[in-house]
């Protein structure tokens, strides 16, 4: 078989791909209608006038999504920087580094490692109560700052380096910390972005815990504050639910196309939502 | 994602060994260490052993903290007779049984016909993996909108074919809803673990069959596939998991109404630890659980033993 690129066989993924975007188109073209327009039939794909109000509606005054969208961005900042310094040390050690006990250890962070975070969420709840950190942003930032999965990551990575970069170091005189952050560091540049990538997605996303460990729609991250957008009836409002959903997609969205390649290499690599 | 772990984990066969010469104190390995390993006691090890410890007491938030009961087995004797958790059960392994193999099976569709040089492939696999890395919320209030029984996009395409679910709205209709948007999310997802499995396919296997006249199919079924099988059973294991312990999207659209169409498993424990706030019995629930979907994990994974292609 000749590897030229037949173009004909991309027209049905063409296609299937027209199908898979129809939803954001939607969600895109909704966010620019009027309430009245949402529900038309036959469907109207360019909104008819063009309703940008919707945008500066959720975007200003009471109803404004941007300080839900700043209690994310101090989340996700706060989560990926903890998560990544404390995992490229610990995953450092675990790998390089020998000490008493460490594959123990190690075999009880791998046990953990596979308990899902629902499982865990009543025990978290009882807890944040008792520590008065219910309610706060930073029972969402705690748990994700120290992760057995970044530190398992880091890991493998500090696994596949060669050791006799530390010993060279080490023989001309390099303490514990230089050898770590002046030899191994850089040379994890990669992983460490793509668990940064990973992390902020995580977090971005989160819906789960803030739904279980946060009460005050003062409090609410982005994706909890979409909820708001409610009409006199108590029915889901679409344009002001869809334009502040188009604005919750475009920070992972840049993130996506500005590393794209990263983006993938980590989620294949890893595996790992 | 917490099997991917293991899954990686059981790929990985270089040893963790500093080699041989000056070896650093051990004190300092585990100060690089203790941070995280601090935080993960502190929000992970302790909540662990404590949901293990709830699951067999009688505690519920009204009571406060002096009110826990240990009622040794009493939860899980009341699970093994409860029926809504059998329902749950039930609903649980059909939403898995049929959104995970499909899911897997269109991803490994779409990643084959993405293997091949076609214009404007880096976009087409943007475009199919963009589902996967949107938050729910904004998935699950457009799809609401899209599925409108009376008004929706979805149902104005059906149309045509004199179709009308009701979706949402109905409860015959409402697990293949959040089954049509499971699947709409993972495939992209699945496409990608796939493509980049096979970039590692056996090239020179292809080549010997191409000599040999083999077809299409026989291709398929005797290279690619055996090829691919731990990505499959990577990738059944992590959306299983998935599947069966989100309940975000229920909460957020169906609250697992209509009636209890969609309360599946992970719906039940959420509704019952922080609904009722029956703590004791929402752990026990969450144990079950889990052991469950480990037995099931490892039962898939069995499977692969010994038919997997080595090359």
């Amino acid at each position: 078989m000749t590897k030229r690129a037949k173009w004909y066989w991309g027209i049905p993924l063409w296609i299937l791909a027209i199908a898979f975007l129809a939803p954001f188109a939607w969600m895109l073209s909704t966010a620019l209608k009027q309430d009245v327009d949402a529900y038309k039939i036959p469907m109207q794909w360019i909104p008819d006038p063009f309703q940008w109000d919707n945008f500066s509606t959720v975007l200003s005054g009471a109803t404004s999504v941007l300080p839900a969208f700043g209690r994310s961005v101090f989340v996700a900042v706060l989560r990926v920087a903890g998560e990544l310094i404390t995992a490229t040390m610990a995953g450092y050690a675990f790998a390089r580094m020998s000490f008493k006990g460490r594959d123990k250890l190690f075999l009880v962070y791998l046990a953990t490692a596979i308990i899902p975070a629902q499982l865990l969420l009543v025990p978290r709840f009882i807890y944040f109560q008792k520590l008065g950190l219910y309610d706060t942003l930073w029972a969402l930032i705690l748990p994700g700052m120290f992760t057995v999965l970044g530190t398992f990551l880091m890991r493998q990575f500090f696994v596949s380096q060669p050791a006799e970069f530390a010993e060279a170091a080490r023989m001309d005189g390099a303490n514990e910390w230089r050898v770590f952050t002046r030899i191994y560091l850089p040379l994890a540049t990669p992983v460490i972005s793509a668990l940064g990538i990973l992390a902020f997605v995580w977090s971005w996303n989160d819906y789960e815990t803030p739904l279980v460990l946060i009460s005050n729609p003062e409090r609410y991250t982005l994706p909890l504050s979409l909820t708001n957008f409610v009409d006199e009836q108590g029915q889901i409002a679409p344009g002001l639910t869809m334009a502040a959903s188009v604005i919750s997609i475009v920070p992972v969205l840049i993130v996506f196309v500005v590393l794209q390649r990263r983006f993938i290499a980590a989620m294949t690599h890893t595996g790992i939502k | 994602m917490a099997t991917a772990t293991v899954v990686a984990a059981e790929r990985t066969t270089v040893r963790a060994d500093p080699g041989p010469g000056i070896k650093p104190k051990g004190w300092i390995g585990l100060l690089f260490i203790a941070p995280n390993l601090l935080g993960v006691i502190a929000f992970t090890l302790i909540p662990l052993i404590s949901v293990i410890v709830l699951a067999f007491t009688d505690w519920n938030l009204v009571s406060g903290l002096g009110g826990i009961k240990f009622n040794g087995l009493d939860n899980f004797i009341a699970i093994a007779r409860d029926p809504g958790f059998w329902s749950a059960v039930g609903l649980t392994l059909v939403y898995v049984g049929v959104s995970v193999p499909l899911t897997v099976m269109l991803g490994l569709g779409l990643g084959i016909a993405l293997n091949r040089p076609l214009p404007g492939r880096a976009v087409l696999r943007a475009i199919f993996f963009l589902p996967y890395i949107v938050n729910i919320v904004a998935i699950g209030m457009t799809w609401l909108m899209l599925m409108n029984p009376k008004a929706g996009l979805v149902n104005q395409v059906l149309d045509v074919f004199g179709l009308q679910p009701g979706w949402f709205a109905s409860s015959h209709w409402a697990l293949p809803a959040l089954i049509v948007m499971a699947v709409w999310g993972g495939v992209g997802y699945c496409s990608l673990i796939y493509l980049s499995a096979l970039q590692d396919a056996p090239r020179q296997l292809y080549e010997a069959a191409d000599i040999d006249g083999a077809g299409v199919w026989a291709k398929f079924r005797v290279i690619t596939w055996p090829s691919l099988l731990p990505t499959t059973i990577f990738l059944l294991v992590t959306l299983i998991i998935g599947a069966s312990q989100g309940f975000g999207l229920i909460a957020l659209i169906t609250a697992g109404g209509p009636g209890d169409s969609t309360t599946t498993i992970s719906y039940y424990m959420y509704q019952t630890g922080f609904q009722f706030y029956r703590f004791g019995y929402a752990s026990a629930i969450g144990l079950v659980t889990f052991v469950g979907v480990l037995v099931l994990t490892l039962v898939t994974w069995r499977a692969q033993r010994g038919r997997a292609l080595h090359d």
